[in-house]
This record gives structure tokens, C-alpha cells and sequence, in this order.
């Protein structure tokens, strides 16, 4: 096992905290909004209202649970269509009320199954990225764990990107890879070596802009820290001109790859 | 002779195409291919005057540049943004040689072709995807071609008309491909903003991330008839809900029924069908 596969591992643990246990960590006043109104409500998707550092945000999280009981009620924290629908809604209603999205991203990935197909997970997801791009109010995602392809992507067309150190954000999962290319899965811990999936790889590549220490991961001192930071880069963000942060949001995901 | 192949039977040489549809004598025999869906051999000279689609309806796969004389006026076509090249961002494994084989094997550069064309007159932006590369797949080159070409079109005021096919992003560039997903959806969404048309036209196979983003974004999206359309690969599905997959799954057809594909389209009337709509849709409305 190399130290990439390790990170990959960590970065799945059933004991790592989930999508709800940063919201209960960071906010206050957190209601649950369900729904995407079109079709139904996604158990995947945690999304609502609640205040951070006293002010009110829109909190969308993938929570994929700590139990085996838990894990299978939310899917695995794998994302239905509804989900990303329902993620869209509450953005739309962010901007109404100008107030600033978080986004908590920790997911293998979109569903993959017969329904989400039928129902248009990449339709769902392709209008996520475009409409996310001109959300004209500030969005902020933190990769938590897995940042797992476009499932991921789909919360993450944001102003700034932050992962924990050992969260992983990858086109494809090191098996996917493995198998695809060596037609053997065993081989994902090489996969993920190449796939330059840690945060490291994607602070040095210019994907995120800030890894996240996570030597006291799940304590007070660690909410405390990252909501004084996340407090402090919404302030900057609410601070800039819309269309600047808009232009600033573009020219971010301008840049990769050209 | 069954009675769909009656139907479907020429019943001039103008409907064959130019060709002659008598038998051929055996020793004349020219080489031929065989239909997956009527398992007849189709004459490739027949094959290739009748757009690369059999008698009986079925849709072969054509490159990006038969693809392209097919749908555009003659002599129409500028192209744009060939000097592009994709690189191997993370020095993957045999991703190096791999796109060196391919190039030399496709004649192409990468999986994408751009450019401005007309199409029964009307001015676009076009592009088309290059299935005999890497089965278009989607790396930094593919999305920077892509994302320029949104951006000359809002610019100049184009509509684009874009042809998809796709194995998804190219997982030997990591998120250097995935990333692509959030840039030309930026480009588009831009495009969109500008009053702008954008046409796409999914074919055999569009699937992944190419489905998750640029792909599923037209305001117009039509399909070839029987073109795999997805999103999660049908064989991983398979695997993942261990259940057999439900019949016609994942095409153009069952795209239609769900309500995530404007119409169906077979190649002969593609031409005529999008001239239509670029026509109607870069009109001015009656609203000032």
C-alpha cells in the first residue's frame, strides 16, 4: 500500500465525521428543507437554513451516515438526481435572499442506478455546473472525504474549494480506474497513485485553493478553527462587487487545463 | 423477404443511393459490412452513399469529418482551434504513447474538430466529436477547444450546433478532465446568457461526464436513432444493482420517453432539420 491508497482509505472511514456532523459543528438554527419539488426528496442530500457565525447561509451537505443502518438510508451518500435538484432549488433561493451557500461534498459519487438515469442524473448534474457558475451570491465547498467525479462537481463550481488533507477529489475512484485500464481492480492502490487524487495534488495543480489540517478532526478546536475561517472568507467574498466575483468565479475554472 | 426489409428495400437506385440494387454477381462481390441489427452485409460503396446507414434504419458510426460533410454546406468550414494539443498533465502511465498511437492510427490531433461552418447558409459555430479518438473522450484539449469555441460564438453573436460522442472524461488526465466539465459548462452558460442558440446533437455513444455537461446543455438537444445516451456506464450499473437492465435503456429512444431529448433525428434528415431550427431560433420573436 502506498501513501495515496492510504489517503483514499482515510478519506472513506466510517468513523470520519459526515456532512451533518459539520453542520451540527459549524452552525446554529439548522432546519432541514427537503425536496426538490419536481420529483421527491433525496436522503443523500442533507441541505437547509442555519447561521454561521451568527449570520444566516444556505447549508448543503452529502451525508452518507456512520452506521451500516445509516449508511444504507442515505445511499451511501451517493446522490439521486433530486438531490442535486433539490441542492439547485435551495442555491436559486440563496440568491434570492443574498445570503451565502456552503457546500459540504463527501460522496463516491452520483447514484448509479436505472431510476437516476431515467430521471436525469447527467442532466441533473450538467445544470448544476452551469447554473452554478452564475450564482450571484458568494459559494464556498469544502471536500470533506470523497470528492468522487461529477457527482462531486456538481457542488463544488464554487468561489473557493477547501479539503481536508486527507479528503480525496478524483475523476474516477482509484477501482474504476484500475479496472478500466489493467482490468484488474486489486491494482487501484498504483491507480491511485497516478490519479493524483490528494489534496496536496490538487493545491499544487491549482484545483483548491487551501488544504485543512486535520490533526484534530471532529473536535471543538477544529469546528471552531474552520468556522473563523470560513466566517472570515464569506466576509470577503460578500465584500466584492457581484460581478467581479462572478468574473473571478469563471476565470477560476478558466484557467484549469489550458 | 420478411416485411420490414421489404419495406425497408430500395426501390430505386436513387433510394440505394446512386448504386444499382440488383444482386451482385459472387465474383464481383465488393467487400462488405454486416448490420449488427439486420445481420444482412451491406455493400460499403452502398454504406457510404447512404450516409454510413443501413437499409433497414440502423446507424453505423462515422468519424468526426464524414460527420461534418454530412451536416455542413460544402466548402463552408473553417477550422479553428486545431493547434490545441493535449498533453499528458500527470506523466500517467502509457497515457503518452497511448495519444502518440492514436494520433498517427486517427489522423487527428485530438477528440474534438471546431470551427465556423454554414449550414444551408445559416452562420454557426460547430463542433463535432471524433469517436475513432480515444472514443471522445474528454481531456483539457477537448474542453479548451470546446470552452474557445463558446467564447468566439458569444463574441460574434453565433449560434453553435454541436455533434456529441463520448466515453466521458479521460481519467488518464485526473481533474485536469473533470474540470473541463465545470469550464465549457461556464462557456456555455455564458453563451446561453447572450441569447444565444446552442443545438446539440447526441451521438452513439454519449455517455459520462461529456453527457453531465456540454452534451445535456442545449437549449435543443436531438438524437440519432439508437445512440447509447447516458450518464453511469450500463455494464457498472449492472454490476452495482445486480438486476438485468430494463430493454432499450440508455438510448436515444428511451431518452425521448423520459424527456431528456427533444426528437429523434436519423442522419438523412439531420441537415434539413437543424437548418430549420437555426432559422426559427436566430430569428428576431415579436417581442421587441
Amino acid at each position: 500500500m502506498n501513501a495515496a491508497y492510504e489517503t483514499v482509505r482515510a478519506a472513506r472511514a466510517n468513523r470520519r465525521p459526515t456532512g451533518l456532523d459539520y453542520i451540527h459543528g459549524l452552525c446554529t438554527d439548522f432546519f432541514e428543507l427537503h425536496g426538490d419539488r419536481r420529483y421527491g426528496d433525496d436522503s443523500a442530500v442533507v441541505a437547509g437554513v442555519a447561521r454561521l457565525g451568527g449570520k444566516p447561509i444556505t447549508v448543503i451537505a452529502v451525508e452518507k451516515g456512520h452506521t451500516a443502518q445509516e449508511r444504507m438510508a442515505r445511499s451511501f451518500g451517493m446522490p439521486q438526481p433530486e438531490g442535486y435538484r433539490k441542492a439547485l432549488r435551495l442555491m436559486r433561493q440563496a440568491e434570492k435572499f443574498r445570503r451565502p451557500v456552503l457546500c459540504i461534498v463527501d460522496t463516491a459519487g452520483a447514484t448509479c442506478g436505472v431510476g437516476a438515469e431515467e430521471r436525469g442524473q447527467g442532466a441533473a448534474i450538467a445544470e448544476n455546473l452551469m447554473e452554478m457558475m452564475t450564482l450571484r451570491t458568494p459559494v464556498i465547498s469544502l471536500i470533506i472525504g470523497e470528492g468522487g467525479s461529477g457527482g462531486a462537481l456538481a457542488l463544488a463550481v464554487a468561489d473557493r474549494v477547501w479539503m481536508l488533507e486527507k479528503a480525496i477529489y478524483s475523476v474516477i475512484s482509484p477501482e474504476g480506474c484500475a479496472s478500466i485500464l489493467w482490468k484488474d481492480a486489486s491494482k487501484a492502490p498504483e491507480a491511485a497513485e497516478q490519479l493524483k487524487l490528494t489534496a496536496g495534488d490538487a493545491l499544487r495543480f491549482g484545483f483548491i485553493e487551501r488544504t485543512l489540517p486535520e490533526e484534530d478532526l471532529g473536535k471543538e478546536s477544529f469546528y471552531a478553527r474552520l468556522k473563523t475561517e470560513l466566517t472570515a472568507e464569506f466576509a470577503v467574498l460578500a465584500a466584492m462587487d457581484t460581478e467581479t466575483m462572478l468574473e473571478e468565479r469563471y476565470r477560476r475554472f478558466r484557467k484549469m487545463g489550458r | 423477404m420478411p416485411f420490414l426489409e421489404f419495406l425497408f428495400q430500395p426501390k430505386n437506385e436513387l433510394e440505394a443511393g446512386g448504386h444499382s440494387s440488383a444482386p451482385v454477381q459472387a465474383d464481383e462481390r465488393e467487400p462488405e459490412k454486416t448490420c449488427p441489427n439486420c445481420h444482412r452485409g451491406v455493400p460499403l460503396s452502398r454504406l457510404w452513399a447512404n450516409q454510413n446507414v443501413c437499409a433497414c434504419g440502423y446507424h453505423f458510426r462515422i468519424g468526426g469529418r464524414p460527420r461534418l460533410r454530412h451536416l455542413i454546406d460544402r466548402d463552408s468550414f473553417t477550422e479553428l482551434f486545431s493547434e490545441i494539443q493535449g498533453g499528458d498533465p500527470l506523466a500517467f502511465p502509457g497515457y503518452g504513447e497511448k495519444l502518440e498511437t492514436t494520433r498517427s492510427v486517427s489522423r487527428e490531433e485530438e477528440a474534438v474538430i471546431c470551427g465556423t461552418a454554414a449550414i444551408e447558409g445559416q452562420k454557426c459555430a460547430v463542433f463535432v466529436m471524433e469517436p475513432y479518438f480515444m472514443m471522445g473522450s474528454m481531456g483539457a484539449a477537448v474542453g479548451e477547444r470546446i470552452t474557445r469555441l463558446f467564447e468566439l460564438a458569444t463574441e460574434r453573436r453565433l449560434p453553435v450546433v454541436g455533434c456529441t460522442v463520448s466515453g466521458g472524461a479521460r481519467m488518464q488526465e485526473g481533474l485536469f478532465s473533470l474540470m473541463q466539465m465545470a469550464k465549457t459548462s461556464g462557456a456555455v452558460k455564458r453563451h446561453s446568457d447572450a441569447g444565444l442558440f446552442y443545438l446539440t446533437l447526441l451521438t452513439d455513444p454519449t455517455t459520462g461526464g461529456v453527457t453531465a455537461s456540454f452534451a445535456m446543455e442545449g437549449d435543443v438537444i436531438l438524437a440519432e436513432p439508437g445512440a447509447t445516451v447516458g450518464f453511469a456506464g450500463a455494464r457498472v450499473i449492472e454490476q452495482t444493482t445486480r438486476k438485468p437492465l430494463p430493454k432499450g435503456f440508455q438510448t436515444s429512444e428511451s431518452m425521448l420517453v423520459h424527456g431528456f431529448v427533444d426528437a429523434i433525428v436519423p442522419r438523412a434528415r439531420q441537415r434539413s432539420v437543424i437548418a430549420q431550427l437555426l432559422r426559427i431560433y436566430t430569428e428576431k420573436g415579436v417581442r421587441p
